[in-house]
């Protein structure tokens, strides 16, 4: 069972409700495979949250169970009310939710940015006028107006996925879900990665729920959902969840070196807590000695 | 082996409407048992200069000398380099494509023309080399093992054919903390143990913080600087911030306090030293 998240006030604003969610899939060799367990949490309006968990933790099945990419083979997810099992329920749910995958390769398709942001408004036909201004409003929220008749193929790692994110904007989504979005991407498509669903969250008051294996990256998240061998074993905010490194290190999840050295500092003696995340708390702490 | 690039320039397209210019004047020589770091943005060149050491890639101007002699100028030294340098692209894994894993590794000595006895015993080095039992894993698909495994075998794969320089591009993306670790120690390992020469490619200042003794900092087809990381990462700071890349966190704090009249040492490279220098300092007063 997963333990509720006390930062969730059960009430009206639930938007995505995963019930008892159990998912196994045969690994061909009739052999059934439990990918997720028992998975309960809820997302509310304006979520900014965080999945993390180990290679092989269940966060991209837990991922596609959103949408609906991926089936419950117990439980049921639901979106705004519309479970996911429900097959006249599933473009309504997808028109709501953009989803980001690793790759931006395998999800761009059109020849210049600004068909490929176009290219889902054309799909549910809809007309010119109205799909050239939401075009040039995605493309103004992630700062590629620039580049707008530019091949995707030739922009950067950082680039394209905004072009990706562009796409799922144009379609008028509420929510965001993002694979690890930055796997790929060296350290400035990552910044600006992060930096653009920060604002979309912000400004835009689009929930986002983003998963990744980067502790550092989780950090910056208002709630993370720690997953280990498709059940949740934390849900909370990261500071309450950065206390547990113990717990963290033994489910070999990504510790940054600031946290590693804290502990380290404090097992010798100095008085800094085991959880601090970021460079400027450290440098308070530390003046207090050298 | 001795690697020595010579003046060397690569063009992509060239004469092309769309050429453009990867490489300009780079020269490297790289010794034997080197561990080299390379790191800078994503276009600067960094794979390019990969692939030529590699010989895939022929340069547009200069040369690359191994042993002295230039591998473009003779074939049969082409093919014989080819065979003494192991290059993993980033995600190897996604390039298999062979039933078993036993066949997967295999796949290199095979096309050198290696008999079957001899090949067994390459495979089971290869394996051992990555610390993967060869009974338990011969007869397995590669395609039903986790992410870390995968990256392994495909790294044993390469060290099959046993070469002498080792060139990984971004080896741990996408691993996990504990399948990452466990891939640096071998890489340590090869290093340490086995004396072969690594390149390692990375964004990642932590890893390449921890292990390299020697890193070449790129930046638009160019060498930026080319000296130990210490050295890079104590004196060279403010013009890495200047082209846009990162420290590795521990070494930024230091870094800092010391910006801020601390009497810490800058040019610190792993947690382990962080800690001894603060521990050292705080004993003092």
């Amino acid at each position: 069972m997963g333990l509720p998240n006390p930062a969730i006030k059960k009430g009206i604003n639930t938007l995505i409700k995963f019930s008892n969610v159990t998912h196994f899939y045969n690994d061909g060799q009739e052999n059934k495979i439990t990918s997720l367990s028992e998975i309960n949490f809820e997302i509310q309006k304006g979520d900014f949250i965080a999945i993390i968990g180990a290679n092989g933790s269940g966060k991209s099945t837990l991922a596609k169970h959103i949408n609906g990419l991926l089936l419950p083979s117990q439980g049921d997810v639901f979106v705004e009310n519309y479970n996911t099992k429900d097959p006249e329920n599933i473009w309504e749910i997808r028109k709501k939710i953009g989803m980001v995958f690793q790759n931006p390769d395998n999800q761009l398709v059109a020849t210049t940015v600004e068909d490929d942001i176009a290219f889902g408004l054309e799909n549910i036909g809809m007309e010119e006028e109205e799909m050239k201004e939401r075009v040039d409003w995605a493309l103004n929220i992630v700062d590629l107006n620039e580049l707008r008749n530019s091949e995707p193929h030739l922009l950067s790692g950082g680039q394209k996925q905004k072009v990706v994110i562009a796409g799922a904007l144009a379609m008028h989504t509420s929510y965001l879900v993002l694979d690890e979005p930055t796997s790929m991407l060296d350290p400035k498509g990552r910044k600006e990665v992060l930096e653009i669903i920060k604002r979309l969250n912000q400004e835009e008051k689009i929930t986002i729920i983003y998963i990744t294996q980067f502790m550092s990256e989780a950090a910056e998240f208002n709630k993370i959902i720690l997953l280990d061998k498709g059940k949740i074993i934390l849900s909370d905010y990261p500071k309450a969840i950065f206390k547990q490194v113990d717990l963290l290190i033994k489910l070999s999840l990504e510790i940054p070196q600031i946290t590693k050295l804290a502990r380290q500092l404090s097992e010798n003696g100095l008085n800094i807590p085991t959880n601090i995340l970021k460079e400027e708390e450290m440098m308070e702490y530390l003046c207090l000695y050298i | 082996m001795f690697i020595h690039l010579k003046n060397v320039f690569y063009t992509y397209n060239l004469h092309m409407p769309f050429q453009t210019e990867a490489l300009k004047s780079i020269n490297i020589m790289i010794e034997k048992g080197e561990f080299i770091g390379i790191i800078g943005h994503t276009g600067c060149g960094k794979t390019t200069l990969l692939q030529l050491i590699d010989g895939l890639l022929e340069p547009t101007e200069g040369q690359i000398l191994i042993d002295g002699i230039d591998i473009h100028k003779d074939r049969n030294k082409l093919k014989e380099v080819r065979k003494r340098i192991g290059l993993a692209f980033q995600y190897p894994e996604n390039q298999f494509f062979e039933e078993t894993i036993y066949k997967e590794i295999a796949f290199g000595p095979k096309n050198l023309g290696i008999s079957d006895d001899k090949m067994k015993d390459m495979v089971k080095k290869a394996l051992a080399m990555v610390g993967m039992d060869y009974y338990l894993y011969k007869d397995r698909s590669p395609f039903s093992l986790s992410g870390g495994e995968m990256r392994r075998v495909a790294i044993a794969s390469i060290l099959a054919i046993d070469p002498e320089v080792i060139i990984l591009d971004e080896p741990t993306a996408s691993l996990d903390a504990q399948s990452r670790d466990k891939l640096l120690a071998l890489i340590k390992n090869l290093y340490q143990r086995y004396n072969r020469t690594i390149i390692l490619v990375s964004h990642n200042m932590e890893i390449i913080a921890e292990l390299t003794r020697r890193l070449i900092v790129m930046e638009n087809g160019r060498i930026l600087m080319d000296d130990t990381p210490r050295k890079i990462f104590q004196e060279s700071i403010e013009k890495l911030e200047s082209i846009g890349l990162s420290l590795p966190p521990v070494t930024n704090l230091m870094y800092k306090l010391k910006k801020i009249g601390k009497p810490v040492n800058s040019g610190i490279l792993t947690v382990e030293e962080a800690k001894e220098e603060i521990l050292k300092i705080v004993k003092k007063k």
